[in-house]
């Protein structure tokens, strides 16, 4: 089977799933879709331009809260709060990076730093009254049926098909991406940063574009985060615990793969059911085992198989006919 | 109201020796074996767990049992490098960060399988006792923490300057190629070196145990807090570390007396931030 | 638009998978759901399904784990009264994605009423997917007052508000200070910087100034939660100089609140809270020993003097010697009384008849301190009524209001060096 007949078959599976998915199934499938979509937002920034963020839950909480807010207090539809959103993660984003970058801010630091920026983020929304502070932001749950995709609000299945929508998107977008200019100029400082600004590539704005692209995207994946629980927390949406989240799916599924973060996604979500149902099942109360699991899933990983599933999957089903692992989809 | 932020100030110095210790190992290990510990805390965490488990079970004084924590903590680093970290000395940062970060939270949810979501502290008989100083209240529990944080800490810097082993480790990490060429055997120091740093995450342990309750999530916390401190104090340098404690100590008592204590983070962080951008070698520290 | 959801196929291949405790027939489950238009039938004797939301892991563990304490033994009771439930508990974790979609699995699997979740938090997100899915939710705990702001039609408290509980809190100090025939002047409020925390100090900046209290709030301290100590708040408040504290914590902080009072000398005349967990739990006593007594929390407690309460206490009692018997307890036995009452009226089980008449409760035989539980439009219980609980030899008893009390309040408190 060729990949792209799989892919096809990946994809119909997605877009027929609600035909015989319950309500349950199809929010676990949503969860796989916003996790494979985040961790291809993420792996923008790391996986292409090599920038380490452990701090990306600000990118999208600032998205989530300023379409929210906007929502809430002005009532603007969140499609155009959306706007907002990105446009403020990536103003985050541009900071974070200006920052880093000038002052030559590096790996260990830099990514210190993005934690730095998020926690202090996170405590300073749990003391704006006026977005709800640690009691959260509540937007209205309006009627569930129907679809509005202008004001975000809708039956579940809207939502589904959104995030479908946006997790193809993205993974169109990246793949357009790594195959132009700006896409080969990552790669080039991503491998030797030096030697890339000795080629003429504006390293400083290269790496910037990856940073609000990324942040940006992520910001995106926030707004749908938003709309769809309807409520906001600062402890869960800048917390470090969303920044880890974020990145276990690109690092187990390959970093600066295409398809590596939705297979991560892939793997992993469903494992952390299959983990939830057998602990019930056996009737024990084991708390933290799935993140245990998944701890070891990426420790696993970096030991044995570094560049992540996708890639050694990839050279197993034959269809990495150039043999190198490489960045092809 | 002198006197309130006088009592304050003192108690922030005092659990700041504690933090020195901590952030020493950190230090300590990143400067020799340039590799990154993220899962420092979360380290600490099951130090301060071992205490406690002690404490429980054979009724031990913490400082009693410190000796023993640090024991087991020594040779648990000394494994984990040999065993897993030395296979990421020579890779790319961000791998090592992966692997500290995937131990980190195997940790935390260990901990949690372990010993369960509650919060778990040590009552010791003279818990409530303070010491009257002229009009200053000294709470005794942090006194004899910091004492023996102060202690331990001294212990290692003369390790480091007086020992062979410490100089050997100090050469490896001026100057590797030069340690090798007069025949240090640099993995079994790298070794010693990661058991010496765990070994100080489980006297801090220890002694933190002392002060605060140990739950799963205190590990990611104190990782942060260890490295907001050997930042601003200078990664790989030891007075840096001390120095940083006492100062972050005393600076989340002023924040949290001056402004809503529940921002108190906000600053710290805000610290680390300014220090990454303006003055990342810390204050102590050399510049790479 | 009801609660039979599309045959989910890989649901029903793991029958048994939220029940641990009371499995009547894991067969009757399944079944019983796909029967639209038979709610006409009087099925009274088929057992309600009960799904129960509660944190019973994460932060909120222990609070959770008491309320399932009270649920455990609550279908024993309420089979003597003719009113079968099956209980199916699922754990949020303190979570609040997991409390979500567990509240889809328990509709998935055939609960027929949800009650939960503890966290005003996980609270709404459980009401979201309950209002969405057509299913009843019955609030045990949960205290932010926007939950029944939101227009929810299936939600349904059978908790005071955070207004109602701070308004209550501060009414019983006023009668506290007349029954002893003393009056601070000054107070320092102290609170949890969490969604419960501020949403106490939401109410207390509200209902404070209405009330005429005797006494002005000299500064309030939000303290994080998660701190490692509370040195600096506690000195914080010493340095005000009140001679009262007003204490909105969770089990650990109050601990941690009272250890770093004792260490610094502070000695106000009382601390109370208006109406937070924490000062009454079992490990509080514990870790303080002596220094936990006379601690005073206004809540809502449990009735000594009712006979259902009896009931449920000599069954909770046999079942868990150790543990106490305290609000969380009660308030899930009361909302499983509820949903189970309610089943009754509307002789079916099935969500929707179940909707049609809850709004009309009226349970006059109940445990909880204060009038019959009904609820108004908002599906708010205003009949709820709090009472003052103080600590005696690691006790907590009632001393207000009178006619509930088992001992005489005691106010100034002894210092901490006079505590024998």
């Amino acid at each position: 089977m060729t990949r792209h007949l799989a892919l096809g078959v990946l994809v119909a599976g997605f877009v027929l799933a609600p035909l015989v998915a319950g309500p349950y199934l199809l929010s676990v499938l949503m969860v796989m879709l916003y996790m494979a979509y985040l961790g291809q937002a993420w792996n923008i920034m790391m996986g292409f331009a090599g920038q380490l963020s452990l701090g990306h839950s600000l990118y999208g909480g600032l998205g989530a809260y300023v379409a929210a807010a906007l929502f809430v207090q002005f009532g603007i539809p969140g499609a155009l709060g959306l706007i907002a959103g990105v446009a403020v993660a990536a103003a985050a984003g541009a900071v974070i990076g200006a920052l880093g970058f000038r002052f030559g801010v590096k790996g260990v630091y830099f990514a210190l730093l993005t934690i730095a920026f998020a926690e202090f983020t996170r405590v300073l929304f749990e003391h704006i009254p006026g977005l709800g502070g640690p009691g959260g932001l509540f937007l209205p749950v309006a009627s569930r049926s129907g679809v509005d995709l202008l004001y975000l609000r809708g039956h579940p299945l809207m939502f589904y098909y959104l995030i479908l929508a946006m997790t193809a998107g993205i993974f169109l977008l990246c793949r357009r991406l790594l195959d132009s200019r700006l896409g080969f100029s990552w790669l080039a400082v991503r491998e030797d940063q030096d030697a890339a600004a000795a080629l003429g590539i504006n390293v400083f704005r290269v790496k910037l574009w990856a940073v609000m692209l990324s942040a940006g995207l992520t910001a995106a994946g926030g707004v749908f985060f938003a709309f769809y629980y309807n409520s906001l927390f600062p402890a869960q949406a800048f917390g470090m615990g969303r920044s880890i989240e974020i990145i276990l799916a690109p690092i187990v599924g390959g970093l600066g793969t295409l398809f590596g973060p939705i297979l991560g996604a892939l793997i992993l979500t469903p494992l952390g059911e299959v983990i939830t149902w057998g602990t019930e099942a056996l009737g024990l109360n084991a708390a933290g085992l799935k993140q245990l699991c998944y701890g070891l899933a990426m420790l696993g990983i970096v030991k044995f198989r570094p560049d992540g599933v996708w890639p050694w999957l990839r050279h197993r089903l034959g269809w990495d006919r150039d043999g190198d692992g490489g960045d092809a989809p | 109201m002198s006197i309130d932020l006088a009592n304050q100030v003192i108690t922030g110095l005092l659990t700041g020796l504690v933090y020195s210790l901590l952030a020493l190992g950190l230090s300590v290990i990143f400067g020799v074996v340039r590799v990154v510990n993220f899962a420092h805390g979360e380290m600490t965490a099951l130090a301060m767990y071992g205490s406690w488990a002690l404490a429980t079970a054979f009724d031990l004084d913490p400082l009693v049992g410190l000796p023993l924590v640090v024991a087991v903590m020594f040779a648990a680093g000394y494994a984990l490098q040999r065993g897993l970290v030395d296979g990421f000395v020579d890779k790319p940062e961000h791998m090592q960060f992966i692997v500290m970060v995937s131990l980190g939270i195997i940790m935390v949810n260990g901990s949690l399988l372990a010993f369960g979501p509650d919060a778990h502290g040590i009552q010791v008989p003279y818990g409530f006792d303070t010491y009257e100083v002229g009009p200053l209240l000294i709470d005794k529990v942090r006194l004899l923490a910091a004492a023996a944080a102060l202690v331990i800490s001294l212990m290692l810097m003369a390790f480091f300057r007086l020992t062979l082993t410490g100089k050997a480790i100090r050469a490896c990490a001026d100057n590797l190629v030069g340690a090798r060429v007069i025949g240090l055997d640099v993995k079994r120091l790298y070794a010693v070196t990661f058991g010496i740093g765990a070994a100080c995450v489980g006297a801090a342990g220890a002694l933190l145990s002392m002060l605060i309750d140990v739950m799963p999530s205190t590990g990611p916390e104190l990782t942060l807090l260890s490295f907001i401190i050997v930042i601003v104090g200078g990664l790989g340098s030891m007075g840096g570390a001390l120095l940083g404690g006492m100062l972050i100590g005393v600076s989340e008592v002023l924040a949290g007396y001056f402004m809503m204590p529940s921002m108190k983070s906000m600053f710290s962080f805000a610290i680390l931030i300014l220090v990454l951008v303006l003055r990342p070698q810390g204050l102590l520290g050399a510049r790479r | 638009m009801t609660g039979s959801p599309a045959p989910s196929l890989n649901r029903r291949d793991f029958p048994s998978l939220n029940r641990r405790d009371f499995i009547v027939a894991g067969a009757v489950g399944a079944a019983a759901l796909g029967m639209g238009p038979a709610a006409g039938r009087a099925r009274a004797a088929e057992p309600l399904k009960v799904g129960l939301l509660l944190p019973l892991s994460g932060l909120l563990a222990r609070e959770g784990q008491s309320c399932k304490r009270g649920a455990d033994v609550t279908p024993a009771l309420l089979a003597d009264l003719g009113m079968p439930v099956q209980l199916m508990i699922a754990d949020t974790e303190t979570n609040l994605d997991t409390a979500r979609t567990r509240a889809e699995k328990l509709i998935a699997d055939g609960a027929q009423v949800l009650i939960g979740a503890f966290e005003s938090a996980q609270t709404l997100a459980v009401a979201q997917v309950c209002e969405q899915r057509g299913v009843p939710l019955v609030i045990n705990i949960a205290a932010a007052p926007n939950i029944t702001e939101q227009g929810f039609k299936t939600v349904f408290r059978n908790f005071p508000t955070a207004p109602r509980l701070v308004g209550e809190g501060l009414s019983l100090m006023k009668d506290l200070f007349a029954a002893s025939g003393v009056t601070p002047s000054k107070a320092v409020f102290m609170h949890n910087n969490d969604t419960f925390g501020s949403a106490m100090a939401g109410a207390v900046g509200k209902v404070f100034p209405t009330l005429d209290m005797p006494f002005a709030i000299a500064e309030t301290i939000s303290y994080d939660g998660a701190a490692r100590d509370l040195a600096v708040e506690v000195g914080k408040a010493k340095a005000t100089g009140a001679d009262l504290l007003i204490l909105v914590a969770h089990g650990e902080d109050s601990i941690k609140v009272i250890r770093e009072m004792v260490k610094q000398r502070f000695e106000p005349k009382a601390i109370v809270s208006p109406g937070s967990p924490g000062m009454y739990e079992v490990q509080f006593y514990k870790t303080l020993g002596k220094y936990s007594d006379y601690s005073m929390t206004n809540l809502p407690w449990i009735n000594p003097k009712s006979k259902m309460s009896q009931a449920l206490l000599a069954a909770f009692a046999k079942a868990y010697p150790d543990a106490l018997f305290e609000m969380n307890v009660g308030y899930t036995f009361e909302a499983i009384l509820i949903a189970a009452d309610a089943a009754r009226r509307a002789g079916s089980p099935d969500a929707p008849a179940l909707l049609a008449v809850l709004p009309a409760t009226n349970i006059t035989d109940h445990v909880m301190i204060g009038g019959a539980i009904t609820f108004d439009a908002k599906g708010q219980n205003n009949n709820t009524r709090s009472a003052a609980i103080q600590n005696f030899g690691g006790k907590p008893k009632v001393v207000l209001p009178a006619e509930a009390a088992e001992a005489k309040p005691v106010f100034p408190v002894p210092g901490w060096q006079q505590r024998g």
